[in-house]
């Protein structure tokens, strides 16, 4: 058997491993897929704490998340292309009109 | 080690080698292939923690839906290669990813360390309620108004998609 920490420490390794992708990668989209990989990590540790409790709330939790990630996808999308038929551009650090 | 154990650190493996490649790929379509096979590796996770019917949604809903939609845009837009990180890194970099570090050390205390609560067993109810019929049950049982609120929010995600992605008047 598996215990729990090792799911937990897996999941934490796989988000910071998405946050250094969101802080080192450059491409909109690239910062997108690593967003997704955090969530999914959250995702993970959602249903290892439900398996090991026996309950089934952290399940619904992760299928609204997926709803969630789903909706998040299309609209983050439609705003990449919106920008890049503006700027012809999706790198982030050109698209930086909103910092200040 | 039990056969569990043993897929379990295979899985783990392969979900975290596919992660670091996912972002140390400098090709959009290369991070976006391995973020795919980094979303299988999750659904065989689930499954071996008995959530049958999350395992399947993760490679429909992500895997199927949400990626071939981010691999369609990358193709769409037709971007190049990425500037390579060495010609920009500087300390604010830095310093964010040392956040991030520093990040997964107080996650791993606290999972780890002293004062963390170990539950060595998978419950024995947890094949269960990882069914279609559980998780239908609760659904539209004592999750009724959050899933109703969900096809609301679908419904924008589409309505605000259509309207930003069209060309402008």
């Amino acid at each position: 058997m598996v215990p729990l920490p090792y799911y937990l420490c897996l999941s934490a390794v796989l988000f910071v491993i998405g946050v250094a992708g969101v802080l080192t990668r450059r491409n909109a989209i690239v910062v997108f897929m690593s967003i997704e990989l955090m969530l999914n990590s959250v995702n993970l540790t959602l249903v290892a704490f439900s398996a090991f409790l026996g309950d089934i709330t952290g399940l619904t939790l992760v299928f609204f998340v997926m709803a969630v990630a789903a909706a998040e996808a299309a609209v983050g999308l439609a705003i990449v292309i919106a920008v890049f038929r503006n700027r012809r551009t999706v790198n982030i650090d050109e698209i930086n009109i909103l910092k200040w | 080690m039990t056969t569990e154990a043993i897929l379990f650190f295979i899985l783990a493996a392969a979900a975290l080698a596919t992660a670091v490649l996912m972002i140390l790929q400098r090709n959009p379509v290369m991070s976006a292939l391995f973020l795919i096979a980094n979303f299988f590796c999750l659904a065989s996770l689930y499954l071996l923690l008995r959530a049958q019917l999350l395992a399947v949604l993760e490679v429909v809903v992500y895997a199927g839906a949400i990626m071939v939609l981010v691999v369609f845009v990358i193709m769409l837009l037709n971007l190049g290669e990425e500037q390579k990180l060495a010609e920009r890194i500087n300390i604010r970099l830095m310093l964010g990813v040392a956040l991030a570090f520093g990040f997964l050390l107080e996650l791993f205390y606290l999972f780890l360390g002293p004062g963390a609560q170990v539950a060595d067993q998978i419950s024995p109810n947890a094949a269960v309620i990882g069914t279609v019929e559980s998780m239908g049950t609760a659904l539209y049982g004592r999750f009724l108004l959050p899933f109703e609120i969900t096809s609301l929010l679908l419904l924008a995600a589409i309505v605000g998609a259509i309207s930003l992605a069209k060309k402008q008047p």
